[in-house]
């Protein structure tokens, strides 16, 4: 709310849309967010989604990426901002298709942009079989748009089309004997490609992202928040819910208390995108392994009152700091009267 | 503590004693500054700072904060924390800001300094 204004401006403008979208906001690791639409599995989430290669634009622009794509999400009205964000939003359908159309468009104004995209598309062809389907359709709506343009944008998105097809094969810009300049962004895809199809692994693990559902809020009368999914994240995070709300309640600066339904009641008002914050704070302080990043951990009290996390993936094992809740000040005399 | 000298080895810190951690703790927390955000009633909010160090002087700071931030707060002693600054409404960013710039502020380590809250 109004905290939350000078931390972060620019997503301002979305909160209240993506607030209570049927999408998923999907937090990862990093700090970046991800949108899916709920429409599909929830579960699905958590696992199958996380081997995926990462978008192109992840290399590309690091995480800044990650909030326009949010951005975007919550008004479809929106033009995409770059490429990467079709991949972060290739499982909502129909409305990729609009975005599809507009990135068309796109790339057809100006000749660098289609190089940049035609390697994009390679590259989710390669990795995602499910998206293949999507992609079909897809094309020929873009071929179709195309054909409607005049001669000299379908050139540049020929161009781009060929870019796209042979990079395998070494035709094209590829070629042996093409002395054409190839742009870094090409290069940049290409290797990434080439990459994800030789060594697996290797592109994965450092971009490896972790996903939990997003938390619901909703407020309760006026001055109480209901965090209601706190049993499913801990659950995946396999975290005690006690912990969280520890947390929770020091960083936020409140109390609180938990419903019938197992549902966090937060004294204040809070808004998804703050509690998504601290969440996110806490798996970086508190889940994730900070050798290897790897969200599969375990928390466990050691020795003398400490908490130790300890990593399933590397087995490494490192101390965490206990949750403190600090200095609060007195506000308003009247609370001090109440105790 | 193994490249120490040999007379130094008897220093008054026995490393084999057993770890109070809770002593131990404290005088780490203590150059470590916090930023906490309270709510209060309606959309009004409260900024302390926590743990400042002690080679400055928290009331030109809290001046300094008061006169650029155009806000009020006050100083307070707190028997766990010292000398907190409180100030009205979200102050966090131009904290962190201030307490960082190494031209015009304080020039800290910013991983001395959290900020906490949402």
């Amino acid at each position: 709310m109004d905290n939350e204004v000078q931390d972060q401006p620019e997503r301002k403008a979305s909160r209240k849309s993506v607030a209570f979208t049927d999408e998923q906001l999907v937090v990862e690791t990093d700090g970046s967010v991800t949108i899916m639409s709920a429409a599909e599995e929830p579960k699905e989430t958590a696992q199958s989604h996380t081997p995926r290669t990462p978008p192109l634009s992840a290399a590309l622009e690091a995480f800044a990426v990650a909030d326009p794509s949010s951005q975007a999400a919550a008004d479809e009205a929106a033009p995409p901002e770059d490429g990467g964000l079709d991949l972060s939003l290739l499982k909502k359908k129909k409305k990729k298709k609009k975005v599809e159309g507009l990135d068309g468009d796109a790339e057809a104004e100006d000749g660098a942009a289609p190089a940049e995209d035609g390697g994009l598309d390679l590259t989710m062809k390669k990795k995602k079989k499910k998206v293949k389907k999507v992609e079909g359709t897809e094309e020929d709506e873009f071929t179709a748009k195309l054909k409607q343009l005049e001669v000299k944008d379908t050139e540049g998105a020929e161009e781009a089309q060929q870019e796209e097809g042979d990079m395998e094969t070494g035709t094209g810009v590829w070629g042996h004997s093409e002395s054409k300049t190839i742009p870094y962004t090409l290069l940049l895809s290409r290797f990434f490609t080439v990459l994800s199809q030789k060594n697996p692994d290797h592109s994965l693990s450092g971009t490896k992202s972790y996903k939990i559902p997003p938390p619901q809020c909703m407020r309760e009368g006026n001055r109480k928040t209901v965090f209601a999914n706190i049993a499913d994240i801990c659950k995946r995070m396999k975290r005690t819910e006690e912990h969280l709300t520890a947390y929770l309640f020091a960083e936020l600066g409140t109390n609180g208390s938990v419903d019938g339904n197992r549902r966090l009641v937060i004294k204040g008002r809070f808004q998804q995108k703050q509690i998504e914050n601290v969440v996110r704070k806490y798996i970086i302080e508190y889940v994730t392994c900070k050798t290897c990043r790897s969200p599969d951990t375990e928390l466990n009290k050691g020795e003398n009152r400490l908490y130790f996390i300890t990593c399933n993936n590397c087995g490494s094992r490192r101390s965490v700091t206990a949750i403190k809740t600090g200095f609060s000040a007195q506000i308003g005399k009247r609370k001090k009267m109440q105790g | 503590m193994s490249i120490q000298p040999a007379d130094r080895c008897f220093s008054p810190i026995d490393p084999f004693a057993e770890a109070d951690d809770d002593t131990g703790d404290i005088k780490k927390v203590e150059n470590h500054i916090h930023i906490r955000i309270q709510q209060r009633n309606g959309r009004k909010s409260l900024t302390t700072v926590t743990g400042l160090p002690a080679k400055f002087d928290p009331g030109k700071i809290l001046t300094f904060f008061r006169k650029e931030f155009a806000c009020n707060g006050n100083k307070v002693n707190d028997e766990k924390a010292g000398e907190v600054i409180q100030l009205q409404g979200d102050q966090r960013k131009k904290v962190l800001d201030f307490l960082v710039d190494k031209k015009a502020g304080l020039g800290l380590n910013p991983d001395n300094i959290t900020v906490h809250g949402a």
